[in-house]
């Protein structure tokens, strides 16, 4: 039969193609049929917090940082509760990371501020003597694209039945409503409202001008983001 | 027909072999600046402040690894099909102007799509999924690429003379098709224009971005079976291509055994897909796919070493060739450890073993062992062996060869073995408890503890890129200055006389 097939290249091709598909056949396509559900508590990312993602993606974040927290004692004493498949229900991509140079930051929203991650950002050694992680200074300058963000959530809510302004479950019983701008100008309004609540605990002057002015610096998007993995 | 040897035509092999060493330079470069910025992080500023977000650390850090994936192997796999595919199946390039012409316009669409890489990369525009972090319009040009290497590939499959494909050749045709399948599962994403257009505007932000068409978990299912296969689609089964072509033609053997390469290939081919799942024990995808990553992990270790060890039989009765040519060193070094780096794979695919070496640096220094001691080892021996045959110049310095050779080793052993101490080392500390059941050492202890392998580690990367120097000054000065060569090195080593 080999000798056959290595005469015959176009059924080679099918038998390797056949040998190679097999597995992800079996593994990965019947996970599809068991999409993940969110847990009670996950909503859909804002507008800013969602920009921050996109910060935390362009910077490669995850080159360094994992948000997988094993069930492990070692694990759960140092990041909190163990990650749950339904935490991960809105992100698209997942950001689990493959190297921990940084510690988890799954659950960093928990035991960080935004004013430490202010400080921390523009010179980590400062804050932690010893930390190989460099300075984020130009954060603090670019200005963050919520147009962008807009339009992921546009896709989420069209292709992927993200529940934008529908209630949303959450821990204490309650239900909680994540708003989708219903043009760019409310999206940008909205993130720029949400953008003044973060800034309000931050204490760099030029952070505060931008905001004033109606724009918003990366790193406060992103401590949006970070302090909402809870 | 006419009673005279084929002429080979390997315009589109030289110029592939040019991106290979010229992408390698790139990626290693960078690598060893991205070593050495984990050991002394000024160097994330070395050009600045102002241009600091595009020499730190995260940034680059995808750069190094797809110029070297995707620069540096996917080059060196095009360069050597284009040389090995006319050889094995006994027609050239040119006698089809419509497959020359492909894989010249194969060759200036690839240059074009690094070009758009870079630029992107350091922008920052990147969908995070590790070496796929492109967004669409890069990997439909991707797509492009592959389908013409595709379609060159079957081309000249189908004016072949020489009827049975040799063992190169299957393992050609299965990168082929492994890389294309999974490519295009992983790379599933909805630009957000088609979202924005349906709400009546042309696009909102950026034009390019798109939204993965998985989520959370289900996401990193996808994107580790594609990360893991790649490694097996991108750094094993061409490069077992290669090996099963130019040992023997390197050293005048004959393959040791057509059972076991039958046996190691089919399995392979069965066995490497299911692995993925390793990359993701403890997380939340479901244990059972978890556990059939470990398991297939350690099964793998049979058809891994069925080609390794075919390898090394072939070099049966004729060793006297590894201390006398330093190319047949490249090769039964590489072997080597390809045999070493798939059995430390199955090690940390072991559930308890990966509960200490996940997101550890021993992980990093699996890969570089298997990368730097392998595919980089294996793939310039390949351009050594060649270039006097494309070029018609002999190899300008054995000497200097030599010298890469040790360089180069000393470079890959100090590599791994900092990374596997640190590893294991912080992997240990992250674990540790004290007597009243308190974490040990905070976070910032396990990374401080580091510093001296992580400096060793840039001093082994150092090495190698300037093992890579010299290969590429070599390459140069045959290219340039070396011996012309009227007819072609006969099989047995030109090193060996």
């Amino acid at each position: 039969m080999f000798h056959w097939l290595e005469k015959h290249p176009f059924f080679f091709a099918v038998g390797v193609f056949a040998a190679i598909a097999f597995a992800g056949l079996v593994e990965i396509v019947p996970n599809f049929a068991q999409q993940s559900r969110p847990v009670i508590g996950t909503t859909p990312y804002s507008t800013l917090e969602l920009a921050g993602r996109q910060v935390y993606i362009k910077n490669s974040c995850n080159a360094c940082h994992s948000q997988l927290i094993r069930p492990f004692k070692s694990e759960t004493d140092r990041y909190g509760h163990y990650s749950l498949s339904g935490e991960y229900a809105y992100d698209r991509p997942f950001l689990w990371g493959s190297k921990r140079t940084g510690p988890d930051l799954h659950r960093v929203g928990n035991y960080r501020t935004t004013d430490w991650h202010e400080n921390h950002m523009k010179d980590p050694a400062a804050i932690v003597p010893g930390s190989i992680m460099p300075k984020y200074t130009w954060l603090y300058k670019n200005v963050t694209d919520i147009d962008t963000a807009f339009a992921e959530q546009l896709t989420d809510a069209q292709f992927f039945a993200v529940p934008y302004n529908k209630p949303v479950p959450m821990k204490d019983g309650s239900t909680k409503i994540v708003k989708l701008g219903k043009s760019v100008a409310e999206a940008n309004a909205m993130a720029l409202a949400e953008a003044k609540i973060v800034a309000k605990d931050m204490k760099d002057q030029d952070i505060k001008d931008a905001i004033a002015s109606g724009k918003i610096p990366e790193i406060v998007a992103l401590i949006a983001y970070l302090n909402s993995l809870k | 027909m006419e009673n005279r040897p084929l002429e080979y035509d390997y315009t589109v092999a030289k110029m592939f072999m040019l991106t290979t060493i010229a992408l390698g330079i790139v990626g290693m470069l960078i690598g060893v600046i991205l070593a050495f910025e984990l050991a002394f992080p000024g160097i994330n500023t070395i050009l600045g402040s102002g241009l600091a977000e595009f020499t730190n650390f995260s940034r680059l850090r995808p750069l190094h690894t797809d110029s070297v994936i995707f620069g540096f192997t996917v080059s060196g796999i095009f360069a050597t099909w284009y040389y090995v595919g006319q050889r094995v199946l006994k027609v050239s390039m040119a006698e089809s102007s419509l497959l020359m012409f492909l894989g010249k316009l194969q060759f200036w669409l690839y240059v074009i799509t690094v070009a758009a890489v870079v630029v992107s990369l350091l922008a920052g525009e990147t969908t995070s999924k590790e070496y796929a972090e492109f967004e669409w319009p890069i990997d439909i040009a991707i797509v492009v690429v592959w389908v013409l290497f595709g379609v060159n590939m079957f081309g000249l499959i189908g004016l072949r003379r020489e009827k049975s494909l040799y063992i190169s050749v299957w393992y050609y045709i299965a990168t082929f098709l492994g890389i294309a399948m999974l490519y295009l599962f992983n790379n599933m994403e909805v630009p957000t224009w088609l979202a924005t257009s349906a709400a009546g505007e042309t696009h909102i932000g950026d034009w390019f971005h798109s939204v993965s068409m998985y989520a959370g978990t289900n996401d990193a299912l996808v994107q580790w079976w594609y990360g893991h296969n790649a490694v097996a689609f991108g750094f094993t089964v061409p490069i077992v291509a290669m090996i099963y072509y130019f040992l023997p033609k390197e050293s005048g053997q004959a393959i040791y055994s057509y059972k076991l390469s039958l046996l190691s290939f089919w399995g392979l081919m069965f066995v490497y897909l299911w692995a993925g799942g390793h990359h993701l024990l403890y997380s939340t995808v479901p244990d059972w796919v978890q556990t059939m990553g470990s398991i297939f992990s350690v099964v793998l270790i049979l058809p891994s070493w069925g080609s390794a060890i075919n390898m090394l039989l072939t070099m049966k009765g004729e060793w006297q060739q590894v201390a006398a040519s330093p190319l047949i060193k490249f090769m039964v070094l590489g072997s080597t450890f390809y045999m070493f780096s798939t059995l430390e794979g199955p090690i940390q695919a072991i559930k308890s073993v990966n509960a200490i070496a996940h997101f550890t640096d021993w992980i990093v220094g699996h890969v570089h062992d298997g990368v730097l001691g392998w595919v980089g080892f294996m793939i310039m021996a390949a351009l050594y062996h060649m270039a006097p045959r494309v070029f018609k110049r002999e190899i300008y310095s054995k000497s200097l060869m030599a010298s890469q050779f040790w360089i180069q080793t000393l470079g890959v052993v100090l590599y791994f073995t900092s990374m596997w101490i640190a590893g294991i080392t912080q992997g240990m500390m992250w674990r540790a408890h004290d007597e009243f059941g308190n974490l040990a050492y905070s976070f910032i202890d396990t990374v401080t503890v580091l510093h001296p392998y992580y400096a060793i580690r840039g001093v082994g990367g150092l090495l190698y890129l300037t093992g890579f120097l010299m290969f590429a000054y070599n390459i140069y000065k045959t290219m340039t200055a070396g011996k012309r060569l009227d007819s072609e090195p006969a099989n047995a080593s030109p090193m060996g006389a």
